[in-house]
């Protein structure tokens, strides 16, 4: 098993150091790593889980619009991040394991090494008032 | 390949009598292969004897920064091949967004901080950026990777045939962990050390120094010995020492190190060791 490039390495770091819930993704949008209060929007352990395919994580929680209709991916931050290469923004509810309906505020960056070398996407949720 | 340590001091060069036997000179390692192929790793104040003992040679000489840290190329205007009419020279180091490796090392190879301009050197010289993808010298395979350390900076792992040195003489790998060592898939550097035949790391800090510097860059002595186990190093050469640690508080620190059941060779990092890989 090969080493994860040192941005990712730091990014984990610095997500592991922070109260904001964050997820660390690939440039598939394999999820790589989730930190402690992540944990909480996913209702699991990122120490039991590990890493977890686009398919396996995606189908945690249920992202819904302000319309209360089911929000496409590629409406969410963290496919435009890394899609599109750019920053975004969105409000939206999700219902994750729980059953609990939550609002949350999503920003996601994409994640550019030098040389143009993609690495990935950082996602950041918080609840919303 | 053989490696000679021509500099092992970290951060600013002690020469004096009580640094004396580990050495006051900042980072540089020569590297010769079998084809006699020269690699000098880092510009430290070390590599002003090393210039000394190859000048008046014909032989391409490449020099592979790790980073541009003033302990790591303070040494490089005192090179004697830089200034060899002709001289095949090769400077490689990590690449920034921003601006060229050209551009970066003549902020300090020019007035007013060095009176001879890079530009100015009669050799033949060419500056690389060290790319993410393996490369050759003279017989020696060169890979050079992003480790966590303030600034752009790489480490190094070269190779001859089956033999590899691993060289990461600034190396925060601990950084931010709660634990240390985790998952070497998450640990910095663990791919250019795992399972080196020789291992030359930053082990710039005592256990409670560190405690106050983290963020430096730096690893403890207790740090760099979980990284050279995780990564399984055959024998490890404890590098960058702390300015302020003369010979005897290394001595102190090699006998502690000593006695407990190490996984690797526990070789003290001294100036003019000598190492056949």
């Amino acid at each position: 098993m090969s080493q994860k490039a040192v941005e990712l390495i730091l990014m984990r770091q610095l997500a592991s150091s922070l109260a904001m819930p964050i997820f660390l993704v690939d440039p598939a949008g394999n999820l790589l790593f989730y930190n402690e209060p992540a944990e909480q929007l996913l209702g699991s352990r990122y120490d039991e889980t590990g890493e977890m395919s686009v398919g396996q994580w995606s189908s945690l929680f249920t992202p819904i619009g302000e319309d209360g209709a089911p929000l496409p991916g590629e409406a969410l931050p963290l496919d435009i991040a890394l899609h599109k290469h750019r920053a975004a923004h969105l409000a939206f509810w999700i219902r994750g394991l729980d059953g609990v309906s939550r609002k949350i505020g999503a920003t996601a960056f994409p994640l550019e090494g030098q040389g143009g070398r993609q690495l990935g996407a950082v996602g950041i949720f918080w609840e919303q008032p | 390949m053989r490696v000679t340590l021509w500099g092992t001091r970290g951060s600013l060069a002690v020469p004096g009598p009580e640094t004396v036997r580990y050495g006051g000179n900042t980072a540089c390692v020569e590297v010769r292969g079998k084809r006699n192929a020269l690699l000098v790793l880092d510009a430290g104040t070390g590599i002003q004897r090393l210039g000394a003992m190859v000048r008046g040679g014909r032989g391409r000489i490449d020099l592979l920064l790790t980073h541009l840290h003033m302990d790591h190329i303070q040494g490089l205007g005192f090179f004697e091949p830089l200034y060899e009419r002709g001289r095949e020279i090769h400077i490689w180091g990590p690449p920034s967004p921003t601006l060229d490796l050209r551009t970066r090392l003549a902020r300090y190879l020019s007035p007013p901080l060095f009176p001879i301009r890079l530009r100015d050197l009669p050799c033949r010289l060419t500056l690389h950026n060290a790319p993410p993808e393996r490369f050759e010298v003279g017989g020696l395979e060169v890979e050079a990777a992003l480790v966590c350390h303030p600034g752009s900076t790489v480490g190094y792992r070269i190779s001859e045939g089956t033999r590899s040195l691993a060289y990461l003489p600034d190396h925060e790998p601990a950084l931010g962990l709660r634990e240390f060592p985790g998952e070497p898939e998450w640990t910095s550097g663990f791919d250019l050390a795992a399972g080196a035949d020789l291992l030359i790391h930053d082990a710039q800090y005592t256990t409670e120094e560190y405690q106050k510097r983290v963020g430096w860059g730096h690893s403890s002595i207790r740090d760099a010995i979980a990284f050279a186990t995780v990564a399984g190093a055959r024998r490890f050469v404890p590098f960058h020492h702390d300015p302020t640690h003369d010979d005897a508080m290394l001595d102190c620190i090699d006998s502690v190190v000593r006695t407990g059941d190490l996984p690797f060779g526990f070789v003290a990092g001294t100036e003019g060791a000598t190492f056949e890989v």
